[in-house]
């Protein structure tokens, strides 16, 4: 086959210091008769905070170990390219990246201090540069030689282990860092500070951070771009705003964030491009954007974050907004914000954020059973794909 | 650490139990220097019957065999039962569930049962009996114990290790020695002991395979106990009593981590 024996040459015109560090092209991985990823397609581009998020059994750790070479991908023509370089039969020794393991996998018969040299040992560094690099890549985690580098794991907090496990990866001075959901055994104030920690340390050094999570907070908050996972497929790619603004699909608006859905039927195209749907449920109406995805009969759904939702007498709804009628089921204190539970035709419950200003100076008024209308501005949805 | 004061009665049966199992052994050591031809009453120290062990040849010869016999078939079995654990826990084949039931066959089979059908296989194989023949019997026995060792102790190693070994730059040989192996040193190192007892130890199926000038300790000592019974039995047995315990201590020392770099200061 000639596309194929000229599409794995490591001298293809891709390869180079402008290739990204990472490149999937249709891959799919199958155990049996499990398909855990499914034709796959993405990049990375050096220096970047990439996460794979998604929830159990999406196929995200399966695409961080084909990744790390732990398994191979299928023999299908899908490749996985480092470097630009095709990797997909390469064993994991032969990659030159580095990896902290969800337990960490400390070596609990070696020393901290032996346990972050292994691989200086096993890459062939200078036996003289190995106690210096060490000693730097504790510091780098700020942990302190003196104190922990005699130490077994056993004798380390999950904090610390953790802290040991980013100095054995980061001695080695990476291109690429692969991290398996490094956070998930820490409590949540440590947690925190980690995060900000490792996104520091990504625009420090300029490595590149693949990391795989299932809590979209984190994922939020650190990286630059989120492919979101589900089903062995990568349901959407972007940054935090892109999928947290944007999502393409419901299940992106759910996993991520909270989404109310409705659901209708395009009626008839305004003269200014966008379009009038007929609610399913209700008999109401409201107007979505322009898209490429509605036209006329077609049936839509579309997506309202909570906070972009707003309540009003049915009375006073500004005359721009979308608006449902319903009533007031419940309203929530959480502290910052306060949830308002409202129910709508169709045996539809909504939850709309409001901005807390001080319940005691300032009290909502709305009471459970009061007629209400949910409202919000046309430009503030997202029309979905169907899945 | 909490200090709690145990109830008199837990202490007494706790205390009883332990005389139970070492008195007979401690018996055993102090009439190794009575100074009687028996060992029923105390009648003052000695050394004898240690200078009359370098006169029974046949204890010698004995002790001789059972070492050369313990050492290669605890190897042997060692070896080939942590290579099966391995292939048990790490790789999917077929029959690998008939290997796992058939491990427990020899465990289970009483031994006057393994001792006759290896003598029966021996001779119409033509194996001629010696040495190697009773190593033959012995590793058939010991790997079993090995493989249920060392398959409990990698069925509670994290594979991550491995993983995190490749990933840092070792290959398959080298992770295994520097990563599995060192996981796995208590349970290669108990399965070992195991062996190394069991062989030591065995009368019957060596009984049924040794032949002339083949017999180790326990078939020689049986042996003399049926003529006449003399106190050089105690001393040899607690001259290996002492070299066990001895490497047990060794073997639980070999296996600590040293520092990356020697402390001087």
């Amino acid at each position: 086959m000639p596309e194929s024996a000229a599409s794995s040459s490591p001298a293809s015109p891709q390869a180079g210091a402008d290739a990204p560090v990472v490149e999937f092209r249709r891959v799919s991985k199958t155990f049996g008769a499990f398909r855990a990823v499914r034709d796959i397609s993405f990049t990375i581009r050096k220096g970047e905070f990439f996460s794979l998020l998604g929830p159990s059994g999406c196929g995200k750790t399966t695409t961080l170990r084909l990744l790390a070479g732990f398994e191979e991908p299928d023999t299908d023509g899908g490749e996985v390219r480092l470097l630009g370089e095709v990797v997909n039969k390469k064993r994991p020794y032969e990659r030159k990246i580095a990896m902290v393991f969800q337990n960490y996998a400390l070596f609990p018969h070696l020393t901290v201090e032996r346990n972050i040299s292994f691989g200086l040992e096993m890459r062939g560094t200078l036996k003289v540069e190995i106690p210096g690099r060490v000693r730097k890549a504790m510091e780098m985690v700020r942990l302190d030689p003196g104190q922990f580098a005699r130490r077994l794991p056993a004798q380390l907090s999950g904090g610390q282990r953790q802290r040991v496990a980013l100095a054995r990866a980061l001695v080695l001075e990476p291109s690429l860092l692969l991290l398996d959901e490094p956070l998930g055994a820490i409590d949540l104030k440590l947690r925190k500070e980690m995060q900000l920690e490792l996104k520091q340390l990504n625009k420090e050094l300029g490595t590149t951070f693949v990391y795989v999570t299932h809590d979209q907070e984190e994922a939020l908050t650190m990286s630059d771009r989120i492919a979101v996972m589900d089903n062995a497929r990568i349901a959407q790619l972007g940054t935090p705003a892109e999928i947290y603004e944007c999502p393409r699909t419901a299940f992106v608006a759910k996993f991520i964030g909270e989404s109310n859905f409705f659901d209708g039927t395009a009626r008839e195209r305004l003269p200014d491009g966008r379009f009038r749907v007929q609610a399913t449920a209700g008999g109401g109406s409201y107007v979505v954007p322009a898209g490429p995805r509605v036209a006329e009969g077609q049936p839509v759904r579309i997506a309202v974050r909570p906070e972009w939702l707003d309540v009003f007498p049915p009375d006073q709804v500004p005359p721009e907004e979308n608006a449902i009628a319903g009533r007031i089921r419940d309203v929530i204190y959480l502290g910052e914000t306060l949830h308002v539970l409202v129910d709508l035709p169709g045996e539809q419950r909504v939850t709309v954020a409001l901005r807390n200003e001080g319940q005691l100076t300032r009290p909502v008024r709305w009471q459970r059973g009061d007629a209400a209308a949910v409202a919000w501005l046309p430009e503030d949805c997202q029309v979905l794909e169907d899945e | 650490m909490n200090h709690l004061k145990l109830p008199y009665w837990i202490m007494a049966l706790v205390t009883g139990v332990y005389l139970f199992l070492h008195l007979p052994i401690i018996a055993l050591i102090a009439f190794s220097f009575n100074d009687s031809k028996f060992s029923t009453e105390w009648t003052g120290f000695t050394l004898h019957w240690y200078e009359r062990l370098l006169e029974r040849q046949d204890i010698l010869d004995g002790l001789k065999s059972s070492i050369i016999v313990g050492l290669s078939a605890t190897v042997i079995s060692t070896v080939l039962g942590t290579l099966m654990a391995l292939a048990l826990a790490r790789h999917v084949f077929r029959g690998r569930r008939l290997v796992e039931a058939f491990l427990y066959v020899p465990i289970v089979t009483p031994e006057i049962v393994v001792g006759i059908s290896l003598l029966i296989l021996f001779v119409a194989m033509g194996v001629p009996l010696g040495l190697h023949s009773v190593v033959i019997a012995h590793v058939a026995f010991n790997v079993s114990f090995v493989v249920v060792v060392v398959l409990a102790r990698l069925q509670g190693m994290d594979r991550n290790l491995e993983e995190a070994a490749m990933i840092l730059g070792a290959d398959e040989l080298t992770t295994f020695w520097r990563i599995t192996v060192p996981q796995l040193w208590p349970g290669i190192i108990s399965g070992a002991m195991l062996a190394f007892t069991m062989s030591f130890d065995d009368y019957v199926i060596t009984s049924f395979v040794t032949g002339t000038g083949s017999s180790t300790l326990p078939v020689v000592v049986y042996t003399m106990v049926r003529k006449n019974i003399e106190p050089s039995i105690n001393a040899i047995s607690t001259v290996v009593l002492v070299a066990t315990t001895v490497l047990v201590i060794v073997a639980e020392r070999l296996g600590r981590d040293k520092p990356l770099v020697a402390d001087k200061d």
